[in-house]
């Protein structure tokens, strides 16, 4: 049995917690977080031993691993506590808001040989994976653009009062819908090199962004969008979507199905000209257990098993994560920059702004 | 129960196959009117039971059956509750122990148990616990509800945390509030039949998907065929037609086949789809 500890009890905690309790692989050791009420409710229901600090639960605990699900800004801190003590770990996404000790942590786990994953669930999802494979020069040809999108209904008022809508806590659409987006976009094409024209704007929330969107330009000539929105409530829920235009079709793909349009038959693949569609049901593997989509239970037991057979290449490792984070960095680098330009706008910037761009339209000096 | 109950899938945009249906869907249902429509057509094949979640525009539909007592005599309607993502919205906006007091009809109450520290004792749980019940129930008022049920994401939420006291104490208030009788939608069967038996609750009202490819039943169709022949519960069939992945005469002899099955449900948009569908359970069964 593999002895797991999870740290942080919301709404992605409880999630796990219920997944990971009911593993035949795992034994749930104990649990941890700040808040006593949800600590004593789960003591005296679910038996579970609790802690309100972290750092006492893995000293006393004799633990193979630990899941973190706390707010994003304790992750660096946390993971870097487990790794210190040979734990193999599992961190909710995005991995560390700071890319400096996100990397000095990916380095350390590997240097130790320890199990990483970090929480990207997509990474779980039949149609991504699927995707995923699909994106390969003798199916799509060469990829010339990809679009990912997310939206959904959480910031639809200018109200909310969780660390979701604190900067300082890690919260906002781009740590939250857009890593999302960009790390299956990471999945399924790789990372792109550099971006530009990125806005990361606020709609009702007053502490963080709620849209994001940018241009993403990728090493081999391929660009990209990504357009990232956590206050569209015409979504019942989240919606992530990626497109990929290839030199041999286009696919695009979502929670639910993928569709492939290619011009020419790919025989290899039995793959007709035209469409091809196929839905969850074809392309779901079953769950041991299931509570809210077969890709949270898929993640931890993929987790498990990479901690059981010592493997550390998992689908989603401290390293690809930060992969991740370094898209969001830079686009937070552009989205500043671009603001500054606009700063310039007002008074005398302005003045000269305009003179340069008029003398531009006019093709003078 | 009836042999055939009316889901509520379609109305509210749920549809396991297709972004792109569950939108159309939506579009189609946004005004009442066009669910009356529907339920009013089933009702007319024959299908007086409506399994629905406690979504808020359910209250609307409620009020339109309370309007027109003649017609709809006789109706059942079995609540699924709760309706997830009404939670788990507010909890993404609110946090969890908000979220769960602005749904309280009584403000205060969690407030001032949260408010007193560690006081959150065995009693205090089963107060949350029925006052939110009773929350969700508001809207049924006066009308027939002889089977409650609690949604999967709660059940097997409790299941996985082995917060197994919860499906009795979800029990008990159903029965001794509502005087009706508790069910269970699950997508692990078999563990859930466990545990139920395990906190003494007997010949249960279990929901769960029940199709010939095994689509969300944890533990395969064949764990799911020997409980259902063997164990002592009363199984409704639902996701019979693993979201359209199997032909309907195919997808229904399987489960007609298994005859300890009480109910299928089942969701359709147009009199037609209806009226086929139900023809066949009957042809089957």
């Amino acid at each position: 049995m593999i002895k797991a500890a999870l740290i942080g009890l919301g709404k992605m905690g409880i999630s796990h917690q219920a997944i990971i309790t009911a593993h035949p692989d795992v034994k749930m050791v104990a649990v941890c977080d700040a808040a006593n009420y949800v600590l004593t409710l789960m003591e005296k229901y679910t038996g579970v031993k609790t802690y309100s600090d972290y750092r006492k639960m893995i000293d006393t605990e004799d633990l193979d691993c630990v899941f973190i699900a706390t707010p994003s800004r304790f992750h660096a801190e946390m993971v870097r506590y487990a790794l210190d003590k040979n734990l193999h770990v599992f961190c909710e996404k995005p991995f560390c808001l700071d890319v400096e000790q996100g990397s000095a942590l990916a380095q350390l786990a590997e240097r130790k040989r320890l199990v990483t994953q970090v929480g990207y669930h997509c990474r779980f999802v039949g149609a991504f994976r699927e995707a995923r494979r699909l994106a390969a020069p003798n199916i799509l040809g060469n990829i010339h653009h990809v679009q990912v999108e997310a939206y959904g209904p959480v910031v639809v008022r200018t109200k909310g009062s969780t660390w979701r809508h604190s900067k300082i806590e890690g919260g906002g659409c781009l740590h939250d819908y857009a890593c999302h987006a960009i790390d299956l976009m990471n999945y399924v094409v790789g990372a792109p090199r550099s971006v530009g024209g990125t806005v990361v704007k606020s709609i009702f929330s007053q502490d963080v962004d709620d849209e994001v969107y940018s241009t993403l330009y990728f090493e081999n000539g391929a660009t990209g969008y990504l357009a990232a929105n956590w206050s569209d409530d015409s979504y019942r829920k989240m919606f992530t979507r990626i497109t990929l235009w290839g030199t041999k079709g286009r696919l695009s793909a979502d929670r639910q199905e993928y569709q492939i349009y290619l011009r020419e038959p790919n025989e290899e693949l039995s793959l007709d000209a035209g469409w091809t569609i196929k839905n969850t049901v074809e392309l779901t593997q079953p769950a041991w257990f299931y509570l809210r989509g077969e890709e949270y239970s898929a993640q931890i037991d993929h987790f498990i098993q990479s901690v059981k057979a010592g493997n550390h290449q998992t689908e989603s490792t401290f390293s690809s994560a930060l992969a991740t984070d370094r898209v969001v960095q830079m686009l937070l680098a552009d989205a500043e920059g671009r603001r500054t330009e606009v700063w310039k706008n007002s008074g005398a910037a302005t003045a000269k702004k305009r003179s340069v761009l008029q003398d531009l339209l006019v093709g003078g000096h | 129960m009836d042999r055939v109950l009316f889901g509520d899938n379609q109305f509210f945009g749920v549809n396991h196959m297709s972004e792109e249906k569950a939108r159309a869907q939506a579009m189609r249902f946004q005004h009442d009117e066009a669910i009356i429509e529907v339920l009013d057509a089933a009702l007319d094949e024959g299908i007086a039971t409506f399994m629905c979640t406690t979504h808020e525009r359910i209250g609307a539909i409620c009020d339109h059956w309370r309007a027109n007592p003649p017609k709809y005599k006789g109706y059942k309607f079995f609540p699924c509750m709760p309706y997830a993502h009404k939670y788990a919205n507010a909890a993404t906006e609110y946090g969890i122990v908000e979220a769960i007091r602005r749904f309280l009809p009584q403000e205060g109450l969690l407030n001032a148990v949260v408010r007193g520290g560690m006081s959150l004792a065995k009693k205090d749980v089963e107060g949350v616990a029925t006052l939110l019940i009773d929350a969700e129930m508001k809207m049924f008022q006066g009308l027939e509800t002889p089977v409650i049920f609690l949604q999967n994401v709660v059940t097997d939420l409790l299941l996985g945390t082995g917060f197994k006291e919860g499906l009795r104490i979800f029990a008990d208030h159903v029965r001794l509030r509502y005087n009706a009788e508790p069910g269970f939608i699950t997508m692990n069967l078999i563990r859930l039949l466990d545990a139920l038996d395990e906190v003494g609750l007997e010949n249960p009202i279990v929901c769960c998907n029940i199709n010939k490819l095994g689509f969300r039943m944890c533990g395969g169709a064949a764990a799911y065929e020997q409980a259902i022949a063997t164990r002592r519960f009363r199984p409704i069939a639902m996701s019979v037609l693993a979201s359209g992945a199997i032909p309907p005469r195919e997808a229904f002899e399987y489960v007609c086949a298994q005859k300890q099955i009480a109910s299928i449900v089942f969701g359709a948009s147009t009199r037609e789809h209806i009226r086929q569908t139900k023809s066949l359970i009957h042809m089957l069964s």
